[in-house]
């Protein structure tokens, strides 16, 4: 006899469906464990998907580096002297640390944070004025309402263009007044508006009262030479972004006179750190309710092993007969092991569409994300493959306990059983 | 057929042990109708179950068709049950579920006869004893007659060389008590070994051969007068 004898087969298969109400409720633990599992796998995996989304833009391996007053006084230097970039300092950045992917450097007009007066037909905002190289969009993607963003082109002939924010157009235009082609004055220079962009959904730095140049432009407008006021880099993405911000701050000691010790002079913010944080945490979200479910499962099983041990019981005159009509151990063992397995298998595959079917209600009523990181909840295969496999597993291990339990006493004993 | 020499058996109960059968000898030949007598608590079935590998003896010689019985695994004793025994119960023990052709068929199942060999068997044996008609039903839906008879057909269906009966009649009214008796000579008449318990002196007058028990030693083994006059 083989495990895949037909006959065997219809025998559990008879077993099961004549006895509906049995295989209902031991059908239920299973199937709910399984629900519970895939819902919370599914619900982690969207709102994984749903962080994914909104950095996506982002470059999240990036670094910002500006210059401060120093801390200490170093090489003749007094402290509190302005740490000021140049271009040269790009130029020696890239060339010294191959780690370096790209470096988009920006000039703000006016001091630091400071805003600048932006008019236009005797209106007029405190806005934030940059001078930018295209490439900035690569650190947080603006969200385009109109026109466009700064292009190469407009570098090299240095355009006298410029991309305002909604909030620059809220306090310029009157409403559904047309902003592309108009033009703006800033410290008596006109820049024409080529975009417009408002609030997205994903990270913004910049903020809406924003005014973005070319930077070769604002360097003819305001004269600002061969200065630049901070860096964006991005990394190389194999590279740890901490340990290449060191070296770029190590270098620009150097080259700047400040004290090696000193923590003030550079100003830096690691984009990185953050994302490594919020990956921590949904991997943390994830690996906890996989330990969840899985226990939610085990239980399932056991207690289709409970109820199989209790129908054995129910069943021991059934087994008793059995024997008597000629049914060796592994025989009985067999069955009531595939009996296990079939359940399980039944009411796996069930839970797996219902809470399949779950998720995909909860991405209709939930899953374009916008007040909620959450995106396509699903499971993936792997994960399917691994749960299924454990409770194929489980079910296996505790069909066994019944089985063993059905055949150890003598069939008279089962027989008399009443 | 059966032989058995000083056979013994105890039931342990608590610290002691009650000791049931007590040296028995006993040898049925190959196409005997047997019936065993006594009075309840003597040991009949104690007896029976240990003649069908249902049960264990602790002393003694079992020969089962020439075999030694002796340390037999489970296993081993499935295969000769459902090769050379089959089994009349008093509660008849069908199971419950399955219809009377199904609780027909199985003993050929797990003598691994194929499924359509397995429904013309049954059903022919189900016709056999008068209840072709009734194949599709639940034991349930079939009064006790009945149900000893669909017993009988799953007892002879593998064609066994000795039935085991323990108070098949038990259950049953007197008519009814007669026409399953009626069957078992027939079966014996075809060459099978029967041997029946019974309470009853008429049924048992039916047989050959009364072996009569009395705490746990034969006290009398003689042929009936149909027998002997024949
Ligand atoms: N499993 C058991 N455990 C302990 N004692 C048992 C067991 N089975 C039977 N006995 C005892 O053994 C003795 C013989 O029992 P047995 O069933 O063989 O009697 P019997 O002759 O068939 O009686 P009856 O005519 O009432 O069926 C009885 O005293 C009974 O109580
Ligand atoms: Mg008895």
């Amino acid at each position: 006899m083989k495990l895949f004898d037909r006959d065997l087969w219809r025998e559990v298969f008879s077993t099961l469906t004549k006895n509906i109400t049995r295989t209902i409720l031991t059908t239920l633990g299973v199937l709910f464990a399984v629900i519970i599992l895939i819902m919370l796998l599914g619900t982690t995996n969207g709102m994984k998907n749903g962080f994914d989304k909104l950095f996506k833009g982002t470059a999240t391996n990036s670094i910002f580096v500006w210059g401060q007053s120093t801390g200490k006084p170093y090489k003749g230097f007094e402290r509190g002297r302005r740490v000021k970039y140049t271009f040269d300092d790009i130029k020696l950045l890239k060339e010294n640390i191959k780690e370096i992917e790209s470096i988009s450097p920006r000039i703000q007009l006016g001091n630091y944070e400071g805003v600048s007066v932006v008019t236009r037909k005797g209106q007029s905002s405190g806005s934030s004025v940059y001078g930018d190289f295209p490439s900035i969009d690569d650190f947080a993607k603006k969200n385009l309402e109109e026109g466009r963003f700064l292009n190469q082109n407009d570098i090299e002939n240095s355009r006298k263009i410029c991309v305002i924010g909604d909030d620059v157009y809220k306090l310029l235009y009157k409403k559904e007044e047309n902003a592309i082609g108009t033009y703006i004055e800033i410290n008596g220079v006109y820049f024409q508006v080529v975009g417009v962009y408002r609030k997205n959904k994903n990270v913004s730095f910049d903020g809406q009262n924003t005014v973005h140049i070319p930077f070769t432009t604002y360097q003819k407008a305001f004269n600002s030479g061969n200065r630049i006021g901070w860096m964006a880099i991005t990394v190389k993405s194999k590279y740890d972004a901490g340990i290449v911000l060191a070296k770029i701050k190590k270098l620009l000691k150097l080259k700047h006179d400040i004290h090696p010790k000193d923590t003030r002079g550079i100003g830096s913010f690691n984009l990185s750190e953050i994302f490594s944080g919020i990956n921590a945490f949904t991997m943390v979200l994830q690996g906890f309710s996989f330990f969840i479910g899985i226990f939610t499962l085990l239980a399932g099983v056991i207690a289709i092993s409970n109820i199989l041990l209790i129908t054995v019981k129910e069943r021991t005159k059934e087994i008793g007969i059995r024997r008597a009509l000629g049914a060796t151990p592994k025989m009985i063992k067999r069955q009531i092991i595939l009996e296990a397995i079939v359940l399980t298998v039944f009411s796996g595959l069930l839970g797996f569409v219902i809470s399949v079917a779950g998720l995909s209600y909860l991405d209709s009523k939930f899953g374009d994300g916008t007040d909620f990181p959450f995106l396509n909840p699903s499971v993936s295969f792997t994960q399917l493959i691994v749960s299924f496999t454990l409770m194929l597993l489980l079910s296996l291990l505790v069909g066994l306990i019944p089985a063993r339990k059905a055949v150890k006493m003598k069939p008279i004993e089962a027989l008399r059983e009443e | 057929m059966i032989k058995i020499e000083n056979l013994h058996k105890s039931y342990p109960m608590g610290k002691d042990s009650l000791h049931v059968l007590k040296g028995l000898n006993l040898h049925i030949k190959e196409g005997e109708f047997v019936s065993i007598m006594g009075s309840s608590g003597s040991g009949k079935s104690t007896l029976l179950n240990i003649v069908g590998l249902l049960d264990v003896h602790d002393e003694g010689n079992y020969y089962l068709n020439g075999q030694l019985i002796e340390n037999l695994d489970e296993k081993k004793a499935a295969v000769l049950r459902n090769k050379f025994l089959g089994f009349v119960f008093q509660s008849f023990n069908l199971i419950t579920y399955k219809t009377a052709l199904e609780n027909v068929a199985l003993p050929l199942y797990y003598k691994g006869v194929g499924r359509k060999e397995r429904q013309k068997t049954a059903l022919e044996y189900l016709e056999k004893v008068g209840l072709k008609d009734w194949a599709g039903h639940l034991p349930s839906e079939l009064s006790g007659g009945q149900k000893q008879r669909v017993a009988i057909a799953r007892a002879l269906v593998t064609q066994p060389k000795v039935v085991l009966a323990d108070e098949p009649t038990g259950a049953l009214d007197s008519t009814t008590s007669n026409s399953v008796m009626e069957m078992l000579k027939e079966i014996n008449r075809e060459g099978m070994t029967v041997f029946v318990i019974t309470h009853e002196e008429e049924i048992a007058e039916e047989t050959d051969r009364i072996v009569r028990l009395k705490d746990g030693v034969i006290i009398s083994d003689e042929l009936t007068n149909k027998k002997a006059t024949v």
